[in-house]
């Protein structure tokens, strides 16, 4: 009885995950972001793969949208944002902050 | 040069944060220098592999690898963190008491140390990890590399200058006083960490339950000022909390007090022979 309330729970726990809204990629390239400003859909969850085509790590990070992921040369990673509230969000490659910087925009 | 020192400090504070605790909370327990440079010594070839598989770990479990590596890592320097509070409340007050009489160490602490040198390498390791992936660019990328990288390396000296900071900071406070003092830091250092480990959890996909925003206090403190981030660490300070990460961190702040009862409540007829 109680793995089966444990199992009820982890499922109910676990569902919203498997439904996956919009995706989206963000491609770094000579350390800057292309496109620098993605627009989403707020109140959704939303999935973004961040692509690196350059040969140097980068961590895509955001306090905003309370995410940091470090993204291998060459590599590729995918980040979960949302559901958000309508506004802005700022992002940065934070090894490259001067110029690996976008923003998030939820309307 | 200062901006890689910049970018590395930040990296490293938060270890040394720790490192600089723990030193402090084993403050007369004998082997403790040993056990914590074990530690670091073992988080830094850890940061190592970690950095080398960085590729591997974060294409596991459908790109969701390193939020949940992270998250474990997490978790596991919590349970080291209240296993060493459970221990320190069964066996503070001895050792409390035998540095005042023999003012020397007590041996007997080998055993929260174990825990403690696990908390101080999955620290090193986490934070370690992005520094040498960070380096590991400069390097790789071969412009302007000297000047980078020793900015890089002075970044870490000045991490561990902090960490001796917090340390000679704590070792300020009264000896009476201290072993409250750092039960209660690491008590929020775990609360805060469990807390983080929710976020991972959410970001990988893997807990999205109770997720919305309850504050934001971005326009009070930002989380990547280095206040921000030092109380990130210390406190487990975040500008947009979820109504899961409150109930994780009150419930891991209950759960080490519950422990810390349950620890002390035998030792009165055991007395000192535990």
């Amino acid at each position: 009885m109680k793995t089966l309330i444990a199992a009820a729970i982890a499922a109910a726990l676990l569902a919203p995950a498997l439904a996956q809204a919009d995706d989206f990629t963000l491609t770094i390239k000579d350390h800057k972001f292309t496109p620098s400003e993605l627009k989403v859909a707020a109140g959704k969850r939303h999935t973004i793969t961040v692509v690196n085509n350059d040969a140097t790590p980068e961590e895509f990070e955001s306090h905003a949208l309370k995410i940091e992921k470090v993204v291998v040369g060459n590599g590729k990673g995918v980040v979960r944002i949302g559901p958000l509230k309508a506004g802005k969000y700022p992002f940065v490659g934070e090894y490259h902050e001067d110029t690996a910087k976008g923003v998030i925009v939820a309307e | 040069m200062l901006g890689a020192l910049i970018i590395v400090f930040r990296e490293v504070l938060e270890a040394g944060l720790i490192v600089g605790i723990v030193l402090a909370a084993t403050q007369g327990v004998g082997g403790r220098g040993r056990w914590i440079a074990i530690g670091i010594g073992g988080g830094l070839a850890g940061a190592a592999i970690v950095a080398a598989f960085a590729g591997v770990i974060s294409e596991a479990f459908q790109g969701s690898g390193q939020e949940l590596f992270n998250a474990a890592v997490l978790a596991i320097a919590v349970v080291m963190l209240m296993w060493h509070n459970a221990w320190m409340a069964r066996h503070g007050r001895e050792i409390a008491a035998e540095m005042r009489n023999i003012g020397t160490a007590v041996s007997e602490g080998a055993r929260p140390l174990t825990a403690l040198a696990v908390v101080v390498g999955l620290a090193v390791l986490r934070e370690g990890s992005e520094v040498v992936l960070f380096l590991y660019g400069i390097v790789a990328s071969g412009t302007s590399m000297g000047s980078v990288f020793i900015g890089g390396l002075l970044g870490i000296a000045c991490g561990a200058a902090f960490s001796a900071l917090t340390y000679f900071g704590l070792l300020a406070i009264p000896q009476r006083y201290i072993f409250a003092v750092t039960t209660w830091l690491i008590a929020l250092l775990a609360a805060g960490m469990a807390a983080q480990a929710v976020q991972f959890l959410n970001n990988g996909g893997v807990l999205t339950a109770f997720d919305n925003t309850m504050w934001d206090t971005s326009w009070l403190l930002s989380e990547g000022s280095i206040p921000g981030r030092l109380l990130h660490t210390l406190i487990g300070y975040t500008e947009r909390p979820t109504g899961m990460q409150l109930v994780v961190y009150v419930g891991t702040l209950l759960a080490m007090y519950l422990l810390m009862r349950l620890a002390r409540a035998p030792e009165r007829p055991r007395a000192a022979t535990v």
